[in-house]
């Protein structure tokens, strides 16, 4: 699984890298991105899913967050 | 010699109540115009801009209420700038005791924030209410799509804030707890189980759940506007008060409407005085009552007038 770390990253830079990362894999796979706490965690999930994407599941490791994530439709 | 100086007399009264201001300088007026909700057509602003270098001397002002001002304009020209601005395409606004131009945040067509159509609501109190005389003072109303409230809602006489009301589907949940993370006002926590617990008392209507979760199972289950009313700015300023909750945007003019023959009816014989005074010295609950009586099911219990803000600390009264 590709994963993607976004930490230290701000909004809306990690947003477009998020974004960009998705554009190299194929509709359907699962990624990963690690978010840190905050604004990311709360805006990163929510615009991705408003590009068609599906949230998979987030969880909590070490003070920052790992969303997984399919890929939508392009 | 006498017939031409009445032919120039200007009534500043009427004009002032058609959006033309009195300058500084001699024979100058600043022309205001009706810019509802702050959007502006790219044809008209290109109108605007014309006239603005013919008679302006090629300056215009954005008013603090989202409405492009002609500055500089000879009182002599105020008809050829009328007609040239096309009456019909871009109107003057209005100051004075009236409702004036409705404010209103970018809408939520694009800003993802958005939970209600702003601009239209603004568009159609423009429509149907802009120019009310109110008998008494100016009376402003402005809409905010969701609780950010950008327009600073609680600072007109009516402010109108966007407001969703989410309902979890238990079965829907995968348990991911994103709305949990994405709830900054601590009403939505996660269990031992990994379900969500709302706890209403600390919901703010934003829809930051329904918005993030990712199997649909936060849904809305009350959509429509939170209504503040009584608020103002200037020399002694008020923060207006909870009104209404979920009230829907087709019934807004009505509501509007409501509050305006309230205002109307009990301001009577106190001269030049805002709403928001008028309920404090009416007591909330007389308006409360008013709007109760036609609106069932989005007047609030209770609430407490309009809040002064002691700008001046020492001076409030």
């Amino acid at each position: 699984m590709t994963t993607v770390d976004l930490r230290g990253v701000t909004c809306p830079t990690n947003f477009v890298k998020a974004k960009l990362a998705l554009e190299m894999v194929d509709t359907g796979a699962v990624i990963e991105f690690l978010l840190d706490d905050g604004e990311p965690v709360k805006n990163v999930p929510r615009s991705l899913k408003a590009e068609g994407h599906k949230l998979l599941g987030l969880k909590e490791t070490d003070g920052y967050y790992v969303l997984t994530l399919e890929k939508g439709e392009e | 010699m006498s017939d031409e100086k009445k032919s120039t007399a200007i009534d500043l009264k009427n004009l002032k109540a058609g959006g033309f201001i009195k300058e500084r300088g001699k024979d100058l007026f600043t022309v205001r115009l009706r810019v509802p909700g702050g959007r502006l057509p790219v044809g008209r602003l290109k109108k605007i801009a014309e006239v603005a270098e013919k008679y302006g001397q090629g300056m215009v002002h954005l008013s603090v209420r989202q409405s492009v001002e002609l500055i500089n304009i000879n009182f002599k020209d105020f008809d050829a700038v009328v007609a040239e601005l096309g009456e019909g395409t871009q109107k003057v606004a209005s100051c004075g005791a009236r409702v004036r131009v409705p404010t209103a945040c970018g809408g939520c067509e694009y800003n993802p924030n958005g939970l209600v159509d702003t601009q239209k609501s603004a568009l159609e109190v423009d429509e149907k209410l802009f120019g009310t005389p109110t008998g008494h003072h100016k009376f402003k109303v402005g809409f905010a799509g969701c609780p950010f409230d950008c327009p600073k809602s609680a600072t007109n006489d009516v402010g109108f804030q966007g407001a969703i009301w989410p309902v979890l589907e238990q079965d829907d949940c995968i348990g991911c707890g994103l709305c949990a993370k994405s709830c900054t006002e601590g009403a939505i926590a996660m269990d031992d189980a990994k379900r969500p617990v709302f706890t209403g008392d600390n919901c703010l209507y934003c829809g930051d759940c329904v918005k993030v979760c990712p199997t649909e199972a936060w849904k809305t289950e009350k959509k429509g506007y939170t209504v503040r009313i009584g608020g103002k700015w200037g020399r002694r300023p008020l923060v207006g008060t909870l009104f209404a909750e979920f009230l829907p945007e087709d019934r807004v003019v009505d509501f509007i409407t409501a509050v305006l023959d309230w205002y109307k009816e009990k301001a009577e014989g106190e001269g030049r005085i805002r709403l928001g005074d008028v309920i404090r010295a009416e007591g909330a609950a007389a308006l409360l009552g008013h709007l109760r009586e036609r609106f069932p099911g989005f007047v609030v219990d209770a609430t407490i007038p309009p809040q002064a803000i002691a700008t001046q600390i020492g001076k409030e009264r």
